[in-house]
């Protein structure tokens, strides 16, 4: 098996949606994570992330405000994941309900020895 | 459990009842943030590492913890609540402050205190009514205007005018030293009548029968009955009319959505759990010697509640208590029912009679079953085409799709008895 990040970017803004939504949204992202993990998918369920933050960047390691990436690839959270390939992985990813709020699921294998 | 039984119509009016009570009335756009945000947080986390056991307390502690910072942050940039004032400005009394502010029994206080100041005497009861879906019942304001049938724009301008009389008042209604408690208590007990039947009676397009409204009205009254105050023989009597149209809630409405009439209804559907306990509060709210229109209403439901046919009820008692019903509140809608119930008890020519003498009510020229009752009258009496003329007439004043399949069902029906040629 190997281990695999997904990034979650985008999916319409939370606080637009009414509580029901937000619930009912809820409840299908525990549904899939859970199928996962009873699958033995899930090294890590992960967090989500705030949408604020800091860089650090240059060699005078300026700090400054940010990401402030656009809405669409703000990262908003992310899971560890084990798969035999990245062809499962991203199958698996699949059933993400991010793509129904027009998000999308970045899927990056981790580099082991 | 139906899709709007959901976390936040449960959770969200306490959390910022208390939460209003620790910011100051005033500051209600800030307590109404502060839960927003801690919900909406509190559901992100729960996506990745699953719903808690207690969900609640988890939101409880969550808007503490909100409440928290926000206090520190900016303890001497915003005015809070005066009583408590001193109180947050240390750190040293800050914390033990909100864990008592937290504690079940201030979180009900809280709730009961925020019921009473939505009920303030300088907004119209339909102000009063969608400030409490709001702020207790966490609707939102798309969710208030399907409810009143409204736009959003009316109702939005409704709720935000309803809060700035709110916020300008000296702070939230203290029960247990206010000298106008009585008058008070009267305004919300209607407000949650007025609630109960617009879930019960209400014209929505969607559903005749809108449970959700119902048991809000039902939960806030319950409310009102653990407070000793509160807990009046005429809210023991509200409660059991709730409990009463409650239990027959279900039976009312068929597999198609469709209204059923109180004498087709399935009794065997009807809710005795609910049938008892209206009995019981009803036994309370007889215990003195105030009689409320709660309580005639209570009795009126209770005798329908428990007759066993349509055929079967007490219509004699039901038209006495429409008569003491009338002594107290003159309403055109009251003697249309106690004309139907004397067509009961001496016959539907009697009955029209009784409904003729009412028809110069100019309330009633507009209300469908108006003119239903007269059609259900001549049709009894076997005149079918002056039945169906006022089906007709009932029909084209129907408000919701439900109403005129209903009334287009008692046309067809007068098709049937049509008059001997």
């Amino acid at each position: 098996m190997s281990e695999f990040l997904y990034l979650y970017r985008g999916g319409a803004n939370r606080a637009d949606r009414t509580p029901a939504e937000n619930e009912a949204s809820l409840k299908e992202w525990v549904t899939w994570l859970t199928d996962l993990g009873q699958k033995g998918h899930i090294k890590d369920p992960g967090q989500p992330l705030e949408d604020s933050g800091k860089v650090v960047s240059g060699k005078a390691k300026t700090i400054t405000d940010g990401p402030y990436a656009e809405a669409k690839d703000l990262i908003g959270g992310y899971t560890i994941v084990e798969a035999t390939d990245i062809e499962q992985a991203a199958q698996l990813a699949g059933g993400c309900p991010i793509f129904q709020i027009g998000g999308a699921v970045e899927i990056r294998p981790v580099i082991k020895m | 459990m139906d899709a709007s039984d959901h976390l936040y119509r449960r959770e969200a009016g306490r959390m910022v009842a208390t939460l209003t009570r620790i910011f100051g009335v005033h500051n209600i756009a800030l307590a109404e943030d502060v839960v927003h945000d801690a919900f909406c947080r509190a559901l992100e986390v729960w996506k990745f590492r699953g719903i808690p056991e207690n969900p609640s307390a988890w939101l409880m502690a969550s808007a503490k913890n909100r409440a928290l910072d926000v206090l520190r942050r900016e303890r001497t940039a915003l005015r809070y609540a005066p009583e408590l004032g001193r109180l947050l400005d240390s750190e040293w009394t800050l914390r033990p402050t909100l864990d008592e502010a937290f504690e079940p029994h201030a979180i009900k206080d809280d709730q009961l205190r925020m019921m009473f100041s939505c009920c303030n005497p300088r907004l119209a009861e339909n102000a009063q009514i969608a400030l409490i879906l709001q702020l207790l019942c966490g609707f939102s304001i798309r969710e208030v205007a399907a409810a009143y049938l409204i736009g959003f724009a009316a109702a939005e301008k409704r709720i935000s005018r309803a809060k700035k009389v709110l916020a300008a008042s000296e702070g939230l209604f203290e029960i247990a030293d206010a000298a106008d408690f009585t008058v008070r208590l009267a305004a919300v007990q209607r407000a949650l009548y007025l609630l109960f039947n617009e879930g019960y009676h209400g014209a929505s397009p969607e559903s005749p029968v809108r449970a959700d409204l119902c048991r809000e009205a039902m939960r806030l009254a319950a409310l009102l009955l653990g407070h000793p105050l509160a807990a009046t023989q005429a809210t023991h009597a509200l409660y059991a009319l709730m409990c009463f149209n409650a239990a027959r809630l279900m039976g009312r409405v068929d597999a198609l959505g469709d209204l059923i009439s109180l004498a087709d209804q399935d009794r065997s559907l009807w809710d005795r759990r609910l049938i008892d306990q209206g009995q019981r509060q009803l036994e309370l709210a007889a215990t003195g010697a105030a009689v409320s229109e709660y309580h005639i209403e209570a009795a009126l439901a209770a005798v329908h509640t428990c007759a066993p046919s349509a055929g079967a009820t007490n219509w004699a008692e039901i038209v006495e208590l429409y008569d003491a019903l009338l002594r107290m509140r003159s309403s055109p809608v009251v003697e249309l029912n106690r004309a139907i119930a004397i067509a009961q008890v001496d016959g539907p020519e009697r009955g029209l009679v009784e409904l003729h003498a009412i028809a110069g009510s100019e309330k009633l020229a507009s209300y469908p079953f108006y003119s239903a009752a007269l059609g259900d009258l001549e049709l009894r009496c076997g005149r079918g085409n002056s039945a169906r003329e006022h089906f007709r007439n009932a029909l084209s004043l129907a408000r919701s799709p439900m109403e005129r399949r209903f009334l287009e069902r008692r046309v067809a029906a007068c098709t049937a008895a049509a008059d001997p040629p």
